[in-house]
């Protein structure tokens, strides 16, 4: 983890992000490389996959606000975890942020009542977690989609548990 | 029950009416002047409350019924006013009225009641039989509060401005407060308690939400009653969490029965009402267990509304309106409550409008605008359900609504009910905004574009571009519908540009499809040639779709061409992707008129096969002065990997995702390709400067918002085969900036060509270069040389013939078979023709086959060297003796020390006019030595001849006497020693000029047929003229010598040559008195400190010439050391008056001049004043150089090696040390 912060770090314009549906167990992640560019995405089932993707792009203008509210000095401090970003009529969209500015972004129907800000919490985490088993992998470049099959299969399960 | 907000809390008052009317106004000032701190149960924070009350007058059917625990119109506190002073009075009258009003108190269960005794010095003094005053009041607390003394105060003089009065009222008032407080901490606690029992029982069958909400309800009155909003809100949020948690848990299957009337169907869907502190008619409803779940909702969310705006959160309430908005739907689709269509859009529109029209109600205009990110929220909602509304309405569509759809709106519209009289004489509601919209096209589009565009402006302003776009999205949609595709295409143009540039595949796709049909009615047939071919290559769409779009590029390809246009140019990254190119030869250097092969790999991108009718590219080049890259010198090293660096000629292109759909692969930005550059000196290439170059700056750096206009390649297309092109000296081509495939009209264009691909065409001059075959040529054997010649650009014709001039040193021999070797570029082997050699007496001609240009012809020819006579050089190292002198040789290599000839060949080329100068190095492979051994007048000649080459030679007649020595091998790098002795003849020259001569051949060519060459060795030999003999003597009447004790040195001269005529000339003499003498000049020099010269040690001596002539010199020596020593060095030295040719110092290693000096002034007797001129020249020469030259000067110089003959030489002496040498002092001088 400590590797991967370091890595990235130096380039503030590296930026990821990340988005998961949970009730219809979608998954989006996105990562940037000169800006939001997406790194994974993923969503369950597909019919309204296009929505998702404008929603998690349009969920980016929410994440760059609340990164940049946060001060320069405080950024070392800051929590990962950006919360609800906005509600929509159909979804929730919750954000995340590492300190190397790689973003997740979790959407979740907004008739899914059972998961509460912790349990997305920790699936953030999980997803951190996950991304940073692909960040250290040798043969990954950093800023390429992700296609590990572990990080897939991480999605997956979150999704299914989720959902 | 009826509550007004505004309200206060009661306190009852009995008695003295009017005199309470009189006091009433300042009480009501006075009391909530100052702050109490409220101390409240469940572990609440204590707080400072000002209290407020609403004095009435009491009465008995005010009283709250029994069981009725309504906390508004509760009484919480009873206060009996009275100003009786009178005993009398009180006695008769007030006391029975007090009891009375007790006893009511206690039959209702009040216990928070006071008794206010108002005294004033006006009615004392009145009354004259008064009681003191305390008795009064004793009585009463005597009489009523037996226990609580507290509940009976006293105001004096309560309306004069004087201090005693001012103390009371404070005493009164804190009293007031005080009780008041009890009061409400008793009674809210007990009513809270009540509410919780009442809670906990929600769960058993009769309970009802409603009847619940009114009870909790009027707790947040009663909190907002007392300015406590911040908990009455929490009452409110109480409920909403509850209600909340129902419907999930409804949802969830656990239903239950009270929420049956919640999923009624929605009747009405007015929006909410935000206007009044209360919506009573709701709360009506919601109390009669009739409202419906928006009822409730927009109930709830108006008295949360109202709160929050009491507290100046107004922010706060444009985010719960959103997420209540959003609920609400959630909601009523979780309770599957049946809604018309398009209603609960009606209702979120108004609702939104409704909320921001209350916001900007109590905001100033600076604050809205400051906070449009709270705000803007609501407007897009209220867009997008507007724009529904219209997309249901028909009002959207081309044509206009249909009577379905008017039919639609009419019902939508009854459902909004009546407009509320509070908006009724405003212009703007969200009511007549809604109704206007839907009423006609042109409203509509009016309402939807005015809200969007407030909308879009306010995402610009708060920096979220992508929402902003999202909506110029839908825009754009709504313009499309509308059939004004002008509009449209500027924001599909912006959204397509941002998710391009982040790389949103999806979004690109969609957009890009919208953006063909804007171009297509556009009529831009360029424009949406290219989308459609994007499109057509685009992964993320169905084969259906692709293959449409591939049709139409088709169709419009194979229309005939109308005189006018011309052919349509368009991007190839999204029809075909260039994977590989393959240069065959692989270095991609080719030489003028060469065939170079490129090989193309593309990927077609369309869904079917392509028939591409030519294929064209279009070639950049630039001239290279430096020639090829490879000669060019490494200046500039790159670590980065050049594409024709691969080794096979392989160019990769990098590739986009191609998971994200062809069409990415074209947006992607670039990676930066850095690569560190090292500028070096070109003289000692040490590091001049070193740097991070950007490869591809041009790619990083332009402009990503204009698209680049497409060049069709025009000049220079290329044929579809190989590549041919004839062209001048030094090109590198840069192939293809541009490359072409074209369909019919359409072109498809790849503008640049990352990385930058190039191939190199070289000329080259014809060359010939004359290389040894071996390492080093050797003189006097026959060799071979290759001759190559690179043709370069000429082509040798039939005829050709290369002219050597010849030289006597090194003639060429001509063998008999003789063949040249042609070699194409490549190096391959092309034939082998026969050359044939002409030699004339100066020239020799080489007549060359035929060939082609940039082919390299080879051929081997003989040569010969002949050794020169040796030494070239007259200073060759002699042995003498002994005695070594070394003179350095400029000639000889400094590691094998053998001695080479530059042979310089001049040759004329049928390519140039001028002639080429080829030198060739050739090496001796010997060195001669020779040395002479005396022995007396006995002379032996030693020659020693060495091999200083690598090869191994038969050496055959070493000639210098009659004897024939047996042929020696002389072996790389070893000598062969030959010995002659001498004897003289009578007259013979006392210097005689010698040769050496053998023949030699190497060893390697071992028959005997091997023709033997000659080696010649030239010197010179002297005769031996003197002898010198030295003789050590002990002093007298010792017999061995002592350290420290002089001893005397005789050295004898004799002569032993007779003199010759031609002598004469050489040595110098004089005639004295008929007797030639000749002038020597000796020196004892001790090199190695053995002795110390004592006295003269040197002198000038006149020997006469004839044979046996002797001189015998006497000195002093002092031997230093006891042992055998040494004997000290004499050295001779012909000395050579001044009348002799002018001067020349004598030999450089004669180092007696300065050492001398002082010896020669002491120690010459008759030829002291030679000397002491010689000292002067000597001093002079210090001085001045020009003085020395004048005047004239005796000079020394040695003899020839071999004409002195010292006997004494290697001769020691015993020393015997002195007895008592430890305090031998010596001195030298």
């Amino acid at each position: 983890m400590h590797q991967v912060r370091l890595q990235i770090k130096g380039s503030d314009e590296a930026r990821y992000s990340y988005s998961i549906d949970v009730q219809i167990s979608a998954v989006l992640q996105y990562w940037s490389k000169p800006k939001n560019y997406p790194l994974f995405i993923r969503s369950v089932p597909v019919q309204n996959e296009l929505k998702f993707h404008y929603t998690v792009h349009t969920s980016l203008d929410v994440v760059e606000e609340k990164i940049s509210a946060v001060g320069k000095a405080m950024a070392d401090q800051r929590e990962l975890y950006l919360g609800l970003l906005y509600p929509t009529e159909d979804y929730k969209v919750y954000g995340y942020v590492t300190n190397s500015k790689v973003k997740f972004v979790i959407v979740v129907d907004s008739s899914n009542t059972s998961l509460r800000d912790n349990e997305i919490r920790s699936m953030f985490r999980k997803l951190h977690n996950s991304f940073t088993d692909v960040m250290c992998n040798p043969f990954y470049n950093p800023g390429d989609t992700i296609q590990s099959k572990a990080f897939d299969s991480i999605v997956s399960a979150m999704m299914v548990q989720a959902s | 029950v009826s509550w007004r907000a505004g309200s206060l809390p009661p306190v009852m008052c009995a008695g003295d009416q009017s005199l309470f009317t009189s006091l009433y106004t300042s009480l009501a000032q006075q009391l909530p002047k100052e702050p109490m701190e409220w101390r409240r149960s469940y572990g609440r924070a204590p707080k400072m409350i000002h209290l407020e009350a609403n004095f009435v007058q009491f009465k008995e059917e005010l009283l709250p019924k029994d069981g009725n625990r309504a906390l508004l119109t509760f009484p919480f506190l009873h206060i009996y006013w009275t100003d009786c002073c009178d005993t009398e009075m009180y006695k008769a009258s007030v006391k029975d009225d007090m009891l009375r009003w007790q006893s009511t108190l206690r039959l209702d269960g009040s216990v928070d009641w006071l008794i206010v005794v108002v005294e004033s010095e006006a009615k004392k003094k009145n009354k004259t039989n008064i009681l003191p005053r305390t008795s009064i009041v004793d009585k009463i607390r005597n009489d009523f509060c037996n226990k609580q003394s507290d509940r009976c105060v006293v105001l004096s003089d309560p309306l004069k401005e004087s201090s005693r009065s001012q103390d009371s009222w404070s005493s009164f008032l804190t009293k007031l407060r005080t009780l008041l407080l009890m009061s409400f901490t008793k009674n809210l606690g007990r009513f809270e308690d009540d509410m919780r029992t009442l809670r906990e029982k929600r769960t058993e069958p009769g309970w009802s939400f409603c009847d619940y909400f009114m009870v909790q309800e009027e707790l947040a009155f009663v909190f907002e009653m007392l300015q406590q909003f911040e908990d009455a809100l929490v009452q409110y949020d109480e409920l909403d969490a509850l209600f909340t948690q129902y419907v999930l848990n409804f949802g969830a299957g656990d239903g239950a029965n009270w929420l049956g009337s919640f999923c009624a169907p929605v009747k009405r869907w007015s929006g909410l009402l935000l206007r009044r502190p209360i919506d009573m008619e709701k709360r009506e409803l919601i109390q009669r267990g009739e409202a419906s779940l928006l009822d409730l909702r927009s109930y709830l969310f108006s008295r949360q509304c109202t709160l929050l705006i009491f507290l100046q959160r107004p922010w706060e309430v444009t985010q719960r309106a959103l997420e209540l908005l959003h609920n609400c739907v959630q909601e009523l689709r979780l309770l599957e409550v049946s809604v018309v269509q398009g209603a609960l859009d009606c209702w979120v529109f108004l609702s939104c409008l409704e909320v921001l029209h209350r916001i900007e109600g109590c905001c100033d205009r600076a604050q809205l605008e400051a906070n449009c990110s709270h705000t803007v929220g609501l407007w897009t909602y209220a867009t997008e359900k507007l724009k529904s509304l219209g997309y249901l309405c028909g009002l959207v569509a081309e044509k206009g609504p249909t009577s379905e759809d008017l039919n639609r709106t009419v019902d939508l519209l009854a459902g909004l009910g009546e407009e509320r009289p509070e908006t009724v004489n405003s212009l703007q509601s969200p009511y007549k905004k809604l109704n206007e919209a839907l009423s006609s096209v042109e409203a509509f589009e009016k309402h939807y574009l005015e809200l969007s565009h407030a909308a879009m402006e306010m995402y610009r302003a708060i920096g979220r571009m992508r929402s902003s776009r999202l909506i110029g999205k839908s825009l754009a949609e709504f313009y499309m519908k509308k059939g004004d595709p002008e509009r449209a295409e500027c924001f599909l143009d912006d959204s397509l540009r941002s998710y391009v540039a982040e790389g949103w595949s999806l979004q690109v796709t969609h957009t890009r499809k919208q953006m063909a049909e804007c171009q297509k009615l556009l009529q831009q047939t360029e424009d949406y040639l290219q989308t459609s071919a994007l499109l057509a290559g685009d992964a993320n769409l169905t084969e259906e779709e692709r293959k449409h779009f591939y049709q139409v590029i088709l169709t419009f390809a194979s229309q005939p061409p109308a005189p006018s246009d011309q052919t349509v140019a368009l991007s190839m990254a999204a029809f075909a992707q260039l994977r590989q190119m393959q240069f065959s030869p692989p270095g991609a250097v080719v030489h003028v008129g060469a065939a170079l092969q490129l090989e193309l790999r593309v990927r077609c991108l369309m869904p079917v096969a392509v028939q591409v009718e030519q294929l064209a590219a279009t070639l950049h080049f630039s001239l290279e002065q430096g020639g090829a890259r490879g000669r060019a010198g490494g200046t500039q090293r790159r670590t980065g990997q050049e594409p024709q660096g691969q080794g096979d000629g392989v160019v990769l292109f990098p590739q986009g995702s191609s998971l994200a759909g062809a069409g990415m692969g074209a947006s992607l930005p670039p990676a930066l390709e850095l690569y560190e550059m090292q500028d070096r000196s070109p003289s000692d290439s040490s590091l001049n400067s070193t740097g991070v170059v950007c490869k591809n700056m041009h790619l990083l750096l332009r402009r990503h918002d204009s698209s680049a206009s497409l060049d069709t390649p025009t000049a220079g297309a290329l044929p579809r085969s190989s590549v041919t092109l004839s062209l001048l000296v030094g090109l590198s081509f840069s192939l293809p900036p541009l490359s072409t495939l074209s369909v019919g009209r359409v072109q498809f264009v790849q503008s640049h060509i990352y990385p930058v691909v190039q191939y190199e065409v070289y000329s080259q001059e014809p060359q010939l270069t004359i290389e040894p075959l071996s390492d080093n040529l050797l003189a006097g054997i026959p060799q071979k040389v290759k001759f190559t010649i690179a043709t370069g650009h000429y082509n040798v014709k039939k005829g050709d013939a290369l002219q050597l001039s010849n030289t006597d040193s090194m003639p060429i021999l001509h063998s008999s078979c003789c063949s040249a070797t042609i070699l194409s570029s490549t190096g391959e082997r092309v034939g082998e023709r026969a050359l044939s050699v002409q030699s004339s007496e100066k020239v020799t001609s080489i007549s060359l086959p035929p060939t082609p240009p940039y082919h390299t012809l080879e051929f081997q020819l003989e040569v010969l060297c002949h050794i020169p006579p040796t030494p070239f050089k007259p200073d060759i190292e002699r042995l003498t003796n002994g005695e070594v002198r070394h003179r350095p040789k400029s000639h000889s290599q400094a590691d094998s020390g053998m001695i080479h000839i530059d042979q310089k060949v001049s040759i004329d080329c049928p390519w140039s006019i001028y002639s080429t100068l080829i030198s060739l190095t050739f090496y001796v492979p010997f060195k001669a030595k020779h040395s002479i051994l005396s022995a007396g007048k006995r002379k032996y000649i030693q020659v020693c001849l060495q091999n200083v080459s690598d090869t191994n030679f038969q050496l055959a007649d070493p000639v210098l006497t009659e004897r024939q020595p047996t042929i020696p091998t002389v072996c790389s790098q070893q000598s062969v020693f030959c010995l002659w002795e001498m004897r003289w003849a009578k007259h013979l020259p006392l210097c005689l000029q010698c040769a050496f001569s053998a023949s030699f051949a190497p060893v390697s060519a071992s028959d005997a047929h091997t023709a033997f060459k000659p080696y010649r060795y030239e010197f010179q030999l002297d005769r031996t003229l003197y002898s010198l003999k030295a003789e050590i003597l002990p002093s007298s009447g010792d017999q061995h010598c002592r350290t420290g004790a002089l001893c005397g040195l005789e050295v004898s001269i004799t002569r032993q040559a007779e003199p010759s005529e031609t002598e004469g000339e050489e040595e110098e003499s004089t005639e004295i008195e008929g007797l030639r003498t000749t002038k020597l000049m000796y020196e004892v020099v001790d090199n190695s400190s053995n002795w110390a010269v004592c006295g003269k040690s040197s002198g000038v001596v006149s020997m006469p010439v004839a044979a046996s002539a002797t001189h015998r010199v006497q000195m002093e020596v002092m031997p230093l050391f006891a042992g055998h020593l040494p004997f000290p060095n004499i050295k001779v030295f012909k000395y050579l008056p001044h009348s002799a040719v002018p001067a020349i110092q004598p030999d450089t290693d004669s180092c007696l001049e300065n050492d001398t000096m002082s010896l020669l002034d002491k120690g010459l007797d008759d030829q002291g004043d030679t000397a002491s001129i010689r000292s002067r020249g000597s001093i002079h020469s210090v001085g001045s150089g020009e003085q020395q030259r004048g005047l004239p000067m005796p000079r020394l110089e040695p003899f020839s090696p071999g004409q002195v003959f010292y006997w004494s030489q290697g001769r020691q002496v015993l020393v015997l040390p002195v007895t008592d040498d430890h305090v031998m002092e010596v001195n030298v001088t």
